[in-house]
């Protein structure tokens, strides 16, 4: 049998020592402030989990020095010498010392346990009439979201904006497969599962913006599902409501207007444009706790308001002419998609088709689009 | 019957038998075992591949090496080779390999029952990974949430998958049946139940774990299958079904499945300790019966993979509580294995480093599993690449770790020859340094936001350096395993005779030659305590220290006999060929019903060969 | 052939029938899950018949009651094939195993009957998800019976052609069990399926 070498177990050292290394340039990086990241809490929900998991972790922490310590202190003093006889005690337990490694771990976990379960129904309580909560309706779909605000008759996709300080109670469902509604800094995740109704409260502290995106499992373009939130003050929110609320309209006359003589052929089949002719809706129903809920849900995203809205396509693309160009020449380039699939009798929409827009069409849409401001 | 001549009990087999024939026929529990390990490791190096291609696209923004559906192919396909082609057969086959030997039998008690579970194994994991030439791969991630996964076949591909698994299933609770059958009937006189080898007790409750959660998920398979192919509503909302039922009925199984991969590489790393530390387990007792509560208690915390789908808050309350205190044993088994190394004369061979690696990295991700229990912090961490950096400390430096220390443990036993240590250890450090530096880093990248199975993130996310970090971290883990390959193979023919005992082990498995007779053992083993090896060779004295023994210990091992092994079967591997077919067959409905139909003649044509051909034939 | 060494090796020969019953008994184990979770499923989705016939509309209790005791009976008949078995009555045990087989297929051919008329009525897999669990729950279970009437053909059969040598193939306990087992979980069935409409 080798003897045991001393580099090696050196080197071993070593290992743990770059490991709590990279552990600690780890803890350096919650800091910093990263836009979807989940330490850094910008609202009172996701921050009760934040301390929640602080806690936690500073125990888990401590739990992990002692443990790893202990192994190699063990392994180091214990090992072989040169020369040894080899004749150890055998020592087959200790009764006492392995109940009470037992109980320890017990009481821990109990004392976990208690901020867990009361934290558990904190974040789960439907707000009362006095907070005066939003309630918006949040539709997942392959691949983006549909948010109405039922309040206002209003409806945006991805980019969800709420006023700062206000509980906002969202109502999630899904139109075909489970998404997953998540913006870190505002709190957990929650699901959109088809056929039900799941809720989740966010509020901002301050007004700004706030990335997300689906964190479920969704199929080709899950990576592209992205949304983000805007908090802004209660001024600001209600002018942004007061200009959502107005209707679109049909231009006649320049670009604009043969643009919305091709929107008018090409685009109605699935799009939404409040104050139009473009009016497609499928309803259908989910269960919101023992309650039957119905939805009118679009097949495609509204764009009664597009021009105002910083990004398309899932959050994912900026919205510029050059990204719209791109996209209009053909959506499946920039955002993978399956839109030969679809079947708008089924309710099955699996992305924007390629419609061979020639370039002088693609110009006359954009500038239609960025009319609707 | 052949007469006795001293020394040489009668064999009613012949000759060993060389050359692919015997291998595929063979009912043998030592060449299914060498079999199910081969295939393994086969399967370890596709799943391999597909991982250093998810990290090479993950390793810069908006990667371009895989396209989106390429990259669901993968992430898809890992999951589901890692888990039931690669960490559960390894474990069938040291279970194969090991359990008689341990528990000092000749056989399994249904041999060609065995031969049967690995052919299926082998066409079911055929069946998977065929389906990348026939038009794509399973794209709807391994744990196939429905609906998603009930979508139209353009959609998601994922018929290859519903009836891969299902078929998987079958060999799991064929061979269950015949290890539980073989541990309560087949153990050697004197070997009770306690004075089994925690090894063969972790076998025993991965059996029962298999037993009874794999019927669970086999239904939801149907499900989706029927929803997929017969326009059943199981899973379809506005047909009035419900998409949760599919989760509850995976994670049943998909929870004691946990353990079904951790449990055995726990058994493992409880033979490997004692040996290299030259003490017996401390608490032995204590490490068999927390096997024995994860196992039960593996069936009540299922719903912790269910924390986001809205199970209201008294539902998700009680399964964080559940969740916490499955803690406890596996906790308990960590301080017992720290307990066993205290005191002791420790020997850093690769087996040892690799058991030793396997407590470090396995307290990460049992730490890490305890922070999923706080249900908050769950509704963060979940479906983020926090959740993938737990289940790789838990499954690579848990399952793997202890399944590479049983390697290097056991290969003088199989081969008669060491596996290299120079080697070994280089294996060990660059798989140890590389698993660190991939899947560390992943805690940060879920805590920053970023989510599981996307296949590209945007810059200014802050995603950018850590994935770069876990990229270059899985090239030196691959790097580690090449060796382990290269290791393996020059050793095998090259490597130091081993002899029968070469770590002075504890067990019945030592006391026969490297590799052993096809018989086993020429005497039955008779058992007079746990470690019984290891008190035939050394007492205790007055301060309870192990000394070598000079005396001759009298055992009352079995006399010699007439051996009757089983005889080599063809009907097995024509009957699991015959399911293939069938399978095959079924992705393809309508017209593939007429294979199909071929695939069922032909299986039972196997079975009826089977049942008419007796286990050990006349004239051998 | 050891049975004179055994004294000294106890434990170590098995006896194969008791082998086969401890492997029956794990795998019905298995089995009682499996059932357990199409029952599951069928008690969570009876009620959800969209527009499709209910329960109530299309169950005959008087029908599927005479099938059920027809299957009951062929678990007395089993006993007796066991019976005979124990007796070394090969001759009985096999008229007793054809005759439990032929019940056996008078049960599959009323549930046969069964599912076209329910068909005929306006329920099939895809009508409703009470359709697709009930479907999926009760054709299962016939394809246990099927299963199970050709394992009692097959040990008849052997026995016939003087292949059933003890401790080899399958034996009648072995046989029976399974056979009993899909019995009662018929009773199961039949009681929160046909029985338990309210």
């Amino acid at each position: 049998m080798p003897d045991p070498s001393e580099p090696r177990s050196t080197r071993r050292g070593v290992a743990l020592v770059a490991l709590t290394v990279l552990l600690a340039l780890g803890a350096a990086a919650c800091s910093t402030e990263l836009p979807q990241n989940s330490l850094n809490p910008a609202g009172p929900e996701a921050r009760k989990i934040d301390d929640l998991w602080w806690l936690v972790f500073w125990i888990a922490v401590v739990i992990f020095v002692l443990v790893e310590s202990a192994l190699i202190y063990a392994a180091f003093r214990f090992r072989r010498r040169r020369n040894s006889d080899d004749r150890v005690r055998q020592v087959h337990g200790n009764t006492r010392l392995e109940v009470l490694w037992t109980i320890i771990p017990v009481v821990i976990l109990a004392i976990i346990a208690v901020p867990t379960l009361s934290t558990i129904f904190d974040l789960r309580r439907e707000p009362g009439p006095e907070e005066n909560a939003l309630e918006i309706n949040v539709i997942g779909h392959q691949w983006w979201w549909e948010f109405e605000y039922p309040e206002y008759g209003i409806e945006t996709a991805n980019e969800l904006h709420i006023p700062e300080d206000r509980t906002v109670y969202l109502s999630l469902t899904s139109a075909d497969v489970i998404h997953s509604f998540w913006v870190p800094q505002l709190n957990g995740k929650r699901d959109a599962v088809p056929g039900r109704v799941n809720h989740l409260t966010i509020i901002a502290d301050e007004p700004g913006t706030y990335l997300g995106q689906c964190a479920e499992f969704c199929g080709l373009a899950h990576a592209d599902m992205r949304h983000r939130v805007y908090a802004h003050t209660a001024d600001d929110f209600d002018a942004w409501v007061a200009e959502q609320q107005e209707p679109a309209f049909e231009p006649q006359e320049g670009l604009a207007g043969q643009g919305w003589q091709i929107f008018e052929i090409v685009c109605t089949a699935c799009h939404n444009v409040r104050g139009t002719s473009a009016q497609v809706t499928r309803t259908m129903t989910a269960d919101d706790g023992g309650v039957t809920r119905g939805f009118a849900v679009s097949l495609a995203p509204d764009l009664t308001h597009f021009g105002s809205r910083t990004t398309f396509g899932g959050a994912s693309f900026e919205n510029t002419a050059d990204h719209l160009r791109a996209w209009l020449a053909n959506p499946a380039d920039l955002k993978p998609m399956t839109p030969e699939l679809n079947d708008p009798a089924e309710g099955r929409i699996l992305g924007m088709p390629n419609f061979g827009l020639e370039a002088d069409e693609i110009d006359a849409l954009i500038s239609l689009l960025e009319t609707w401001q | 019957m052949a007469t006795l001549t001293a020394g040489t009990p009668a064999l009613t087999e012949g000759p060993v038998r060389r050359g692919l024939w015997a291998w595929i026929t063979t009912t043998d529990h030592k060449r299914i075992g060498i079999l199910y390990g081969i295939t393994a490791i086969f399967f370890f190096v596709v799943g391999g591949v597909e991982a250093l291609l998810i990290r090479l696209q993950l390793a810069t923004p908006n990667g371009e090496v895989l396209s989106a559906d390429a990259y669901n192919q993968m992430f898809t396909m890992h999951a589901t080779t890692m888990v039931f082609l690669v960490v559960m057969p390894l474990a069938a086959a040291f279970a194969n390999y090991f359990l008689p030997l341990q528990l000092g039998a000749r056989d399994v008690a249904f041999p060609r029952l065995n031969s049967l579970s690995y052919w299926i194994f082998f066409f079911g994991g055929m069946f998977l990974t065929v389906s990348f030439f026939v038009g794509g791969a399973p794209d709807g991630g391994w744990f196939g949430y429905a609906p998603l996964s009930t979508q139209v076949d353009e959609v998601v591909r994922m018929d290859y998958w519903a009836l891969g698994l299902q078929i998987l299933g079958v060999a799991s609770i064929a061979s269950s049946v015949n290890f539980i059958t073989t541990v309560l009937t087949m153990r050697a006189p004197g070997m009770t139940l306690m004075r089994m080898p925690v090894f063969s007790w972790m076998t025993l409750v991965v059996a029962f774990l298999l037993l009874f959660s794999l019927p669970m998920v086999a239904v939801g398979l149907f499900q989706v299958f029927f929803d997929r192919n017969l326009g059943t509503l199981f899973f379809d909302a506005a047909g009035g079904g419900d998409p949760v039922l599919w989760q509850h009925l995976f994670w049943l199984f998909g929870h004691p499945e946990v353990y079904v991969l951790i449990l055995p590489a726990m058994g493992i790393v409880s033979e490997v300790l004692p040996t290299f530390s030259r003490k017996p387990l401390f608490g032995r007792t204590f490490v068999i019966f927390s096997g024995i509560a994860i196992g039960f208690m593996g069936f009540g915390v299922w719903a912790h993979h269910m924390f986001t789908t809205g199970l209201g808050p008294v539902a998700e309350a009680a399964f964080a509580l559940t969740t916490m205190f499955i803690a406890v044993p596996t906790g308990v088994k960590i301080f017992n294995w720290l307990g066993t190394i205290w005191g002791g004369s420790v020997r850093f061979n690769s087996s040892m480093l690799f058991a030793l690696g396997f407590i470090a990295l396995f307290v990460v991700g049992g730490l890490s599993g305890v922070t999923h229990s706080i249900v908050p912090a769950d509704s963060q961490q979940h479906d983020s690449y926090y959740v993938v950096a737990h289940f790789h400390y838990v499954l690579f430096g848990g399952a793997i770790f202890g399944i590479f220390s049983g390697i290097y443990y056991w290969f003088p036993k199989v081969t008669g020859r060491l596996l290299g240590e120079v080697l070994g250890k280089w294996n060990f450090w660059l798989m140890f340094i590389g698993m660190n530096l991939t899947f560390a880093p992943m805690h940060m990248l879920g805590l920053n936001g970023m989510p599981r199975r996307t296949y590209r993130y945007g810059e200014g996310l802050g995603f950018d350096l850590w994935n770069l970090v876990a990229t270059v971290g899985s090239l030196i883990l691959a790097f580690g395993v090449l060796l382990f390959l290269v290791n393996a193979f020059r050793s095998y023919r090259r490597g130091a005779e081993a002899g029968p005992d070469p770590w002075d082990g504890r067990t019945l498995e030592w006391t026969t030659s490297s590799p052993p007779p096809e018989h086993n053992f020429d005497r039955v083993p008779t058992v007079e305590a746990e470690d019984d090896f290891w008190h035939r060779k050394y007492a205790e004295d007055a301060e309870g220290r192990a000394v070598p023994r000079t005396d001759v210990v009298e055992v009352a091992d079995g006399p010699e006999e007439d051996i009757h092994l089983p005889s080599p079967s063809f009907y097995p591997v024509l009957s699991a060929f015959g399911m293939f077919v069938t399978l095959m067959g079924l992705v393809y409905v309508p017209w593939g019903i007429v294979a199909s139909a071929a695939g069922i003649v032909i299986t039972l044509w196997g079975l009826f060969g089977w049942s008419m051909e007796p286990l050990v034939k006349e004239g051998h | 052939m050891a049975a004179d060494t055994v004294t000294t090796t106890e434990g170590h020969h098995p006896d194969p029938d008791v082998m086969r019953k401890t492997a029956m008994w794990a795998f019905l184990g298995s089995e009682v899950l499996f059932f357990g979770s199409l029952i599951t499923t069928f008690l969570l989705y009876r009620t959800r018949i969209g527009d499709g016939p209910g329960p109530a509309d299309i169950f005959d209790v008087p029908f599927t009651s005479i099938s059920s005791f027809v299957l009951l009976m062929s678990s007395l008949t089993m006993v007796l094939a066991h019976h005979a078995a124990g007796r070394r009555d090969w001759r009985r045990m096999r008229v007793w195993l054809v005759a439990t087989s032929l019940l056996g297929i008078v049960f599959l051919s009323g549930q046969a009957f069964e599912f076209t008329e329910f068909v005929h009525e306006g329920l099939t897999v895809s009508t409703s998800p009470f359709g697709s669990s009930f479907y999926l729950l009760t054709s299962f279970h016939g394809a246990h019976v099927a299963i199970g009437v050709l394992m009692l053909l097959a040990t008849a059969l052997m026995s016939w052609a003087g292949k059933l040598r003890p401790g080899e193939g399958m034996n009648v306990e072995a046989v029976g069990l399974y056979w009993h087992f899909v019995d009662i979980v018929w009773i199961v069935i039949f009681t929160v399926v046909y029985l338990l409409q309210v």
